[in-house]
């Protein structure tokens, strides 16, 4: 039988301070009854000599100090999780929120997961097909991936992730694959837009949606994207199902744990973020990966948005450093009525020269992307110096190459959300913008190729 | 020992009484499931306890023991070739006990206990040997002969030494009473021992053309990589471990990326080490605490590697450690010391990092080694930093630089342009430069004149696309316009170098002062042809342009043809030059 205790001695922000316990552990989950019979939970933080600290997922509001009891659980924060819980709605905590039966569990499993041993991991080569071409042809996603999305207020990057979810393939396989969703404190009509999003792509049918709304308990997000990937490694490495793991909004998450941070009176580090942001975010996203001789894998897609569009704040700096690249959407791209508005050059995917080329895209996919790259780079360069010396100071090749870049947004990137192009399609589209250039200008391509893809004249 | 009892846990840190009898740093092990951790502060008989392993689910009332002995690890033959933890843990022993990922409290030796060495012994019964002398050698991968030394705090006569079968823990010798073993132990946060440190004057040759033309590092020297995130730093700590001209190279992932780890891994065994022919994993220690692993381990991580290093030093190798980052293990003492409540510096770092990041880059050098023979090993150390929104004023960059002696600063403009290595020419430095000049002259005579020459010309760059920025390169005398297809040329066909081309990725000393020489046999042929009245248009249509663009695709088994291509640029400048004089004889 567990102890009851009556001895809330403290309540501050998110934080509560119970006394005289005893065998209390570290991180131990902690059930609360409120004077009015609510139940809320908690998870401890800190345990002293007959004192813990314990953080409240729900918020504190309402509890009365000497009618609330409190219990220990002895084990930490667990999500149940098991094969049906796909087509599924959870809340933030794990609770299902749709009007489904009774989830009965497999088995439970700490929501901190741990560490895969990076002895264990397989290095991510295979790769994925969002239909997307600025991905695929340039900044290409492969299986074990986390390639973030940084966006900024009032761009579509929902339209973009939801896009991606509804059309990522692994080209010529069968494989079983899952989306698991993770919503931290987006409102009300954005999850409604994933929700319907998926219901209509009939993604629904495999996806497994954790939300946490705006109105939610802050503190619920940082137990959300928890949440999200023990279900997600459960079905990856358990199931041996491809997952593609969602989770938006990342800045969200970072706030809530600024708010408990601050709580606690610790010192903080930039911009009041706690110093130790950076491993709190890594253990959310090294939780990506594969294991060598399982077959599933995981490939997080996290999305944040910039604040102030800054991308040297905290949250997009600190996840650059731990992700392997990132989509950048652009607000003058946006303006420029291009969708989706993504900003080619600054992005980037670390892993995709180990998932392109023959046998995997097509051989000619590595030469073409850096050549595309170096074109768009130099005619954004043509276009700035016509701005300021007039389109005349331009040589003939350089206004060839500013009309490339611009035909570049409007037919490569401007695909909008609902296009779902081949490799093939992404590929042979960037040849036909290539052939705008004078054929001796394309360095970056072998001879041998463009004998092949851009015979001479 | 008697047990000391926890009374709280805060994340890594744990606090515990009736500690008197231990020692600040020993190690501890905390609770029934036997936590590695740290004593990092004793107040009377209250202990707190750094952990390097997750404490969920510890609690007050639990014991603690400590071991006796500060943190250690286990140095002998087997080392290399491994993959540790920052505790020095085999990760690969690791995954067959508890599979592909990290359980608590499951710990395995560093060295393998049952593998036999074959030891040759070096030393003879009868002969008086101090520490550092060479009691014998183990063959421990093709390329490493590792020597079994005297261990500090032993001496005297050798009264028992053969050639021998051993496990790491079975005596090979005994010394003045002493059994000595294959395996010793270190504590890694003291600095092992040697007779004196040297001025570094050889060059680290890296293979890298910006490194080792503009901006060298020495062996035993020290050089900082900071950047902003995709700017390089990693491929660039990859290139260095694959291609520097070291014998044993130390690689420490501080908490970066597990993928990484898992690239260096899958690739290192299959890259043939240019010197020797023999697949690098044959000189590679490789020592992985990512990110998501226990921050108290990633603290230790940086120490764990430099010991390793210093003990190859010590035989008398050439040794280079790359950190990747230590920007990351500054981030651990700063949570250590948050939960420790110490008062902050900076930015929420300690008001000890300094002198931390001095204590570990002061571990570099070259060293006359302990022993008789008058052995010299040097330890080179090349360290990432990784700046939050590569703000070079943050503490971390600071204090680094103000003890290494060589920066190489990543731009992340020239990472957007797709230049790569995206070391800024401008800003980094190397204070090595003048004795590096002269080490290059030696071996190749007139290399540093190229590499002032074509420092200036890089340097002028920057003023004149200033002008070309304002008013149109058309305004540019021909001779400036020169000057600038020179520098773009010298970027992109000499200080642009393919990490992941099978040519480009490694070009020696002799192929980078050719292509260096090529370049500027171009700019000076040009230069006199320009004045001659050729026109620059002519100049810049020659297709030789083109040849010159591709000479760093030529294999090194190859460069007379750079040799060839300097004949043609002169030949075909004779040619225009002809050309013109004629025009201006029927003209006239």
């Amino acid at each position: 039988m567990l102890k009851e205790y009556q001895t809330v001695k403290e309540i501050s922000g998110p934080l509560m301070l119970v006394t005289e316990v005893e065998g209390v552990k570290y991180e131990e989950l902690v059930d609360i009854r409120l004077q009015n019979g609510e139940q809320r939970r908690g998870k401890v933080l800190e345990v002293g000599d007959g004192f813990a600290l314990v953080q409240l997922f729900e918020g504190s509001a309402g509890i009365n100090l000497p009618e609330t009891s409190v219990r220990f659980l002895g084990k930490p924060l667990e999500l149940g999780v098991s094969e049906d819980m796909i087509g599924r709605i959870f809340d933030g905590m794990g609770e299902p929120i749709d009007d489904g039966p009774r989830l009965i569990a497999e088995e439970r499993r700490d929501i901190n997961g741990l560490p895969i041993n990076p002895y264990a991991r397989d290095y991510p080569s295979e790769f994925i097909q969002t239909g997307v071409s600025v991905i695929d042809g340039l900044n290409t996603l492969v299986r074990g991936q986390k390639l973030p999305i940084f966006s900024g207020n009032g761009l579509p990057h929902n339209q973009l992730a939801a896009q991606i979810a509804r059309q990522a393939t692994v080209p010529g396989s069968r494989e079983k694959f899952a989306v698991v969703f993770a919503a931290m404190g987006i409102t009300f009509e954005e999850s409604q837009f994933f929700m319907n999003d998926f219901r209509e792509s009939g993604a629904i049918d495999r996806a497994v949606l954790f939300i946490n709304l705006a109105n939610d308990p802050t503190i619920e997000r940082i137990s959300t994207p928890r949440m999200a990937l023990t279900a997600a490694e459960y079905l990856a490495f358990e199931k041996n199902m491809h997952v593609l793991v969602i989770m938006t909004d990342m800045t969200n998450y970072a706030d809530a744990l600024r708010e408990v941070s601050a709580a606690r009176k610790e010192v903080p580090g930039r911009r009041g973020y706690p110093g130790y942001l950076y491993t709190d975010l890594s253990q959310i996203y090294e939780r990506a990966g594969r294991i060598k001789g399982r077959e599933g894998s995981i490939t997080q897609i996290p999305i944040l948005t910039m604040p102030e569009n800054d991308i040297t704040h905290p949250i997009p700096d600190l996840t650059g450093y731990i992700t392997e690249g990132q989509i950048i959407l652009s607000g003058d791209i946006f303006n420029k009525g291009i969708q989706p508005p993504i900003n080619a050059l600054p992005s980037l995917s670390r892993l995709k020269d180990k998932g392109i080329g023959e046998g995997k895209t097509r051989k000619d996919h590595a030469a073409t992307m850096n050549q595309i790259y170096a074109a768009v780079a130099r005619g954004r360069e043509a276009k700035e110096l016509a701005t300021i010396l007039g389109e005349s100071a331009l040589s003939d090749t350089d206004l060839a190459f500013a009309r490339f870049s611009d035909e570049f947004d409007e037919r490569y990137v401007n695909q909008g959300f609902s296009t779902n192009r081949s490799i093939a399609e992404t590929l042979d589209l960037g040849w036909s913008l290539l052939r705008m250039l004078p054929r001796a200008e394309l360095k970056r391509i072998s001879d041998k190729l463009l004998d092949e893809y851009f015979p001479e004249a | 020992m008697k047990q000391g009892t926890i009374t709280k846990v805060s994340g890594p840190l744990v606090e515990a009484i009736g500690m008197e009898e231990a020692n600040i740093n020993d190690v501890v092990e905390v609770s029934a499931n036997r936590l590695v951790g740290e004593i990092i502060e004793m107040r009377e008989g209250k202990a707190s306890i750094q952990v390097y392993e997750e404490t969920t689910g510890i609690g007050p009332g639990e014991a603690v023991v400590s071991t006796g002995s500060p943190l250690s690890v286990e140095l002998g033959p087997g080392l290399i070739g491994n993959i540790y933890d920052g505790i020095l843990r085999p990760l690969e022993k690791l995954a067959d006990l508890s599979g592909a990922f990290l359980a608590k409290g499951v710990t395995a030796p560093a060295l393998n206990r049952e593998k036999r060495w074959a030891f040759k012994a070096v030393a003879k019964v009868g002969d008086t040997v101090e520490p550092g002398d060479v009691l014998g050698t183990v063959q421990e991968t093709d390329l490493i002969e590792l020597k079994i030394l005297v261990p500090v705090g032993v001496s005297g006569p050798v009264e028992k030494i053969a050639d021998c079968e051993a496990t790491v823990e079975e005596p090979i010798a005994v010394v003045g009473g002493h059994e000595v073993t294959m395996m010793q132990r270190w504590p890694v946060r003291r600095s092992r021992p040697y007779r004196y440190k040297l001025d570094p004057k050889e060059p680290l040759v890296t293979g890298q053309r910006v490194i080792d033309t503009f901006f060298p590092v020495a062996q035993g020297g020290t050089a900082a990589i900071p950047g902003p995130f995709g700017s390089g730093k990693t491929v660039i700590q990859h290139q260095l471990a694959k291609w520097a001209d070291a014998d044993v190279i130390v690689y420490i992932g501080c908490g970066e990326r597990g993928n990484e780890m898992t690239d260096v891994l899958m690739e290192f065994p299959d890259i043939i080490d240019p010197k020797s022919g023999k697949s690098l994993m044959h000189k590679v220690v490789l020592i992985a605490n990512t990110s998501n692993m226990p921050v108290a381990a990633r603290e230790a991580s940086i120490y764990t590697g430099v010991t390793i290093a210093e003990y190859y030093r010590d035989m008398g190798y050439s040794v280079a450690l790359m950190a990747d980052s230590t920007s990351r293990w500054a981030e651990a003492l700063r949570e250590m010391s948050g939960r420790l409540e110490e008062m902050p510096g900076d930015e929420g770092y300690p008001a000890y990092l300094g002198s931390r990041v001095a204590d570990f880059y002061e571990r570099s050098g070259k060293v006359r080694c302990l022993g008789s023979d008058e052995r010299l090993g040097s330890l080179s150390i090349i360290g990432a930093v990784s700046p939050p929104g590569g703000d070079l004023s943050e503490p971390v960059t600071q204090s680094t630089l103000r003890i290494v002696k060589v920066f190489w600063g990543l731009d992340y403009a020239l990472s957007y342009a797709r230049h790569f290595p995206a070391i800024n020419w401008l800003n980094s430095y190397s204070l090595y430069q003048d004795k590096m000049d002269r080490a290059f002259d030696e071996r190749l005579d007139g290399f540093s004149d190229l590499r002032k020459e074509a420092m200036a010309l890089l340097q002028d760059e920057q003023n004149l696309q200033e002008i070309v920025r304002l008013v149109g390169q058309d305004t540019l005398s021909e001779a400036d316009q020169l000057k600038l297809f020179t520098t773009k040329s010298l970027r992109e066909d000499f200080l642009q170098q393919n990490a992941f081309d099978e040519v480009d990725t490694y070009c020696s000393p002799a192929k980078q002062k050719a292509m260096l020489g090529v370049i500027l046999l171009f700019y000076h042929e040009a230069g006199l042809a320009l004045e001659k009245g050729v026109y620059l248009r002519e100049i810049t249509a020659l297709p030789l342009t083109n040849q010159i663009s591709r000479m760093r695709f030529i294999p090194e088994a190859e460069l007379e043809r750079i040799t060839v291509l300097q004949e043609d640029i002169k030949s075909a400048f004779r040619e225009l030059r002809a050309a013109r004089e004629e025009d201006a004889e029927s003209g006239r």
